[in-house]
């Protein structure tokens, strides 16, 4: 397994189109390991498309590199690079049929006839598309033709196989099961893929590694688990999962990587991620809805009072005043817990081992 | 990196990807190349010739024809007949348009099939029918005295309405097209906010429509000024700049005087034509994308109803009745004279016209392929492709649409009857001239549906194939044409139409060996043969009708893919 098998060095893209230029992409770098799914999340207009585009070669960085297996691609046209590309409304060509459109890119390569039939047939039965070669793409449904779109990139075993946004046009339901069989295939596959996505919980189940981008930036890169519990930023909090920040001072640093802090007046000793913190210094904490818990009012700990509840059968969602910031809370299992009502108040304990810390006003971008 | 050093790192980024496919970088070249000859040169040609006397710039041309009455009055009667004819056809184009979108007239296939009819036929047989009709010794002509006394057809009221007959379908098609895209939700709104029909009309759905109004204008406004065959029969004293351009040409061999005057028909055209491209149709609310939103009907007050219906019905009528004049006049043995029906007119018009008629098709059938081909190729090079220069290949490509035949066609012989640095060769006189006219004239056609097409395609479809290792001209050939091939074989029939009814420009082109079938029938009304011309133009139009029905057959065979064109100006 290659680390840096595919690699993107200072990537920037720059649109020029009359009087105005945007930035689409903005010094990003990367690196994916043979084999690794990596995908690129961030809001729409946050240049993961333009990214993905890059490397497929249809769009020219500005400036910076894109290196394929050790080799430098940056000029070589796309139709040579060892790259395929799952789009986003499947680009299907409506004048051939199935077998016709995943054959096509092997009879552009000539390969013989009989090697063609074998691959065509072993790909078909791999995405689940048996039976339907004769058919035209539009007498397919949405999830057919989504196979066919991934069976025509797959047969031409590519180095990358990028995917952009290729189930954005399934109904949720087809979404769920759709990734699910796109993950174990490209297990199975061992297939090395960059994978673009709005949808976080698209990115969260697919991924090995998920690159967080805004504003044409990476935010961070990390595992799905790494990006939920420790976010780099204010801004990957908010977009991974629901977030509430808390305003906190260090009061101590008790041990190097433990901190007390003074949250509105009360004392909380936290894990800090191996951040360097100074006493004195402003922080916000990273307090994920879940990771609270409620109770009915004690003297000496943080209170509030709950404005909202809504309940949802599984959980119970309070928003709760805390000072001058409102806090959000699910409560699992409502039914093991006390339920509060509007303009109770109560106590509110943070969990402490879930909670992260984020240097106070940071830098935004 | 400041914007122009990223221009230009862009531009070389792309010119690098361009270089790996040389395919791609001969065919741009090889279509610069043919741009320049066959389109620019030709007009740089007229302007040359107007402009130096005796190797030496000199504007006496321009100076003679404004100081003599006979030089200037056909520029000002040209004017005025355009004018006239753009405000008449843009009428009659709007209350058609209005009829068929907004109202529940029935037959609507049939009315839509009559009144476009003029497009496919000779623009000139509309002219002859109506000296058939109405002219010395028309059928209607003693009926017609009675109500109006004294008239002649020749001049310019016989031109305005032949002319009108002849392009107020074009404006109806542009109209028809614009009024179909206005949202009728929009209508309804006016109406739920208590607007009564005649206010809905005048501040909805009127003002949406200014851009195209303006639009069907300017475009009438070109055909009727750079029409050549109606003026040819029809004019009379009235003299018009495309015909005295023709006749100084060929009846005074005075080159310089003709392509002056083609300069002044250029220029009023070109204007018109670029005011329509660049400034009226940006000022479009409304953008026609070919899907028909469903208008929605309601009751329809009386006082609407009636004149719209009642000028549907006369104007479909006066086609029906133009052309099937045509018709039994074909079969006349002397029109006015003697009634008796006979075959003879067949028989004389194949007899002095068989070869005409030969060429006719052969030219066509070999121009019009090509100009399919190159139009889509053209179409797809300047939608799908950056390279240095796009812009001025499209802005060439479709200058032969804006010119007037005249100038094209005394540009070809200016350019072409001579060996000149750009072409060692001289074309006058032979086939070849004649084939690259048709081909380099009805080009825009071709681009023009091969746009439409392609904008209807995503990208993403032509990307995948690049993707999957396809260079430029494979994507082409197997994806690109067979998604585009309707529009191709649409674009197709109306480059054969188009070429086999050409006159105005190839009456210059045109020799003793190559001749044309449409220069026939003008040669056969000028001396007045009115039944052999009407055979022959009754011919040309059966010849056009089985050309679009083979291919009609042909695109329902394809099927799939993308199914417009565009036929208008």
């Amino acid at each position: 397994m290659k680390e840096d098998y595919l690699v993107l060095k200072n990537l920037v893209k720059i649109f020029s189109g009359g009087k105005e230029s945007v930035i689409a992409v903005d010094d990003v770098s990367l690196q994916v390991r043979e084999g690794e799914l990596v995908t690129l999340l961030g809001p729409s207009g946050c240049g993961k498309t333009t990214t993905l585009r890059m490397i497929a070669g249809f769009e020219f960085p500005t400036s910076g590199e894109i290196f394929l297996d050790g080799e430098r691609i940056n000029d070589v046209p796309p139709n040579r690079r060892p790259t395929t590309m799952v789009f986003q409304n499947y680009a299907l060509f409506p004048h051939m049929t199935v077998v016709q459109n995943i054959e096509y890119g092997l009879k552009i390569h000539r390969v013989p006839g009989k090697a063609i039939r074998e691959r065509v047939e072993e790909v078909m039965r791999l995405v689940g598309l048996k039976g339907l070669g004769g058919r035209s793409p539009t007498q397919l449904s949405g999830g057919q033709q989504q196979r066919v779109s991934l069976a025509r990139s797959l047969i031409m075993e590519p180095k990358v196989l990028l995917l952009d946004e290729p189930l954005s046009n399934l109904d949720a339901k087809l979404r769920e099961s759709t990734r699910i069989e796109i993950r174990k295939l490209q297990r199975r596959v061992g297939i090395t893929s960059v994978y673009v996505t709005h949808d976080q919980e698209e990115a969260m189940t697919l991924s090995d590694r998920v690159v967080i981008m805004h504003a044409g930036r990476i935010q961070q890169i990390g595992t799905p688990p790494e990006i939920y519990s420790h976010p780099a930023n204010r801004f990957v909090a908010d977009f991974i999962g629901k977030a509430n920040f808390l305003e906190a001072r260090v009061a101590a640093i008790s041990s190097p990587n433990t901190a007390e802090l003074d949250i509105h007046g009360t004392k909380l000793r936290v894990s800090t991620d191996y951040q360097e913190l100074a006493e004195g210094a402003k922080v916000v904490v990273v307090v994920r809805p879940e990771s609270v818990a409620l109770e009915t009012k004690k003297p000496g700990t943080l209170t509030g009072v709950i404005r909202e509840s809504v309940y949802l059968g599984s959980e119970i969602v309070y928003e709760v005043q805390l000072k001058d910031s409102i806090l959000t809370v699910e409560v699992p299992n409502p039914r093991e817990h006390t339920l509060f009502t509007n303009d109770q108040e109560v106590s509110i304990r943070l969990k402490e081992k879930s909670l992260h810390i984020l240097p106070a006003e940071e830098p935004v971008g | 990196m400041n914007k122009s050093a990223r221009r230009t790192s862009e531009v070389l980024a792309n010119m690098r990807i361009i270089w790996k496919e040389p395919f791609l970088l001969v065919a741009i070249l090889a279509i610069f190349y043919f741009l320049l000859l066959f389109v620019a040169f030709p007009i740089f040609q007229v302007f040359r010739y107007s402009l130096v006397v005796d190797k030496k710039f000199d504007l006496s041309n321009y100076l003679a024809v404004f100081s003599a009455r006979y030089y200037y009055q056909p520029f000002l009667n040209s004017i005025i007949l355009g004018a006239i004819t753009g405000t008449t056809g843009t009428i009659m184009g709007f209350v058609f348009a209005y009829a068929l979108t907004r109202t529940p007239l029935p037959f609507k296939g049939f009315f839509r099939q009559t009144v476009t009819f003029p497009i496919i036929s000779p623009p000139f047989v509309v002219a002859l029918a109506a000296i058939l009709l109405f002219g010395r010794a028309g059928s209607l002509t003693p009926f017609l005295q009675k109500i109006l006394g004294e008239y002649s057809i020749y001049g310019l009221g016989g031109l305005v309405f032949v002319e009108t007959v002849a392009y107020g379908p074009t404006a109806f098609l542009v109209l028809y097209g614009v009024l179909q895209a206005i949202d009728p939700a929009l209508e309804e709104a006016s109406m739920d906010l208590g607007a009564s029909r005649a206010k809905v009309f005048s501040t909805v759905t009127l003002p949406l429509a200014v851009p195209g109004i303006a639009s069907a204008w300017l475009l009438v406004f070109i055909q009727s000024m750079a029409d050549f065959g109606n003026p040819m029969i029809i004019s009379g004293n009235f003299r018009v700049l495309s015909v005295q351009a023709f006749l100084q040409i060929t009846g005074m061999y005075d080159l310089s005087r003709g392509a002056t005057l083609a300069v002044l028909l250029f220029i009023p055209t070109t204007v018109a034509y670029f005011l329509q491209k660049y400034w009226v149709s940006r000022k479009s609310y409304v953008t026609v994308t070919g899907k028909p939103t469903a208008a929605t009907i309601k009751r329809l007050e009386w006082y609407i109803k009636l004149p719209v219906y009642f000028l549907c019905i006369l104007f479909t009528a006066m086609v029906f009745l133009l052309y099937g004049t045509i018709v039994y006049g074909s079969f006349q043995k002397l029109w006015g004279v003697d009634a008796t029906l006979t075959f003879n007119n067949y028989i004389q018009m194949f007899r002095v016209g068989k070869d005409y008629i030969i060429d006719s098709l052969t030219l066509s059938s070999l121009a019009t392929p090509i100009t399919g081909l190159l139009g889509m190729f053209i179409a797809f090079l300047v939608i799908r492709k950056r390279f240095i220069g796009r812009g001025a290949m499209e802005f060439i490509s479709m200058l032969t649409f804006a010119v007037p035949g005249t100038v094209v066609g005394i540009g070809y012989i200016l350019a072409f009857n001579q060996r000149s640095v750009l072409f060692p060769f001289i074309l006058t006189g032979t086939a070849w001239i004649i084939v690259l006219l048709l081909i380099f004239r009805n080009m825009p056609v071709g681009i023009r549906s091969g746009i439409a097409a392609l904008q209807q395609i995503d990208p993403a479809i032509e990307e995948a194939s690049t993707d999957l290792g396809a260079d430029s001209a494979t994507t082409f050939r197997k994806v690109t044409l067979p998604m585009i091939a309707p529009a191709f074989f649409s674009g197709l029939v109306f480059g054969f139409v188009k070429a086999m009814t050409a006159i105005s420009a190839v009456i210059f082109v045109v020799s003793g060996k190559w001749n044309l079938i449409t220069v026939a029938i003008l040669g056969f009304v000028d001396s007045s043969r009115y039944a052999p011309a009407a055979a022959m133009s009754l011919l040309l139009i059966v010849i056009v009708l089985i050309a679009m029905g083979i291919i009609q057959l042909v695109v329902n065979r394809i099927g799939r893919g993308v199914r417009t064109t565009s036929i208008v100006g």
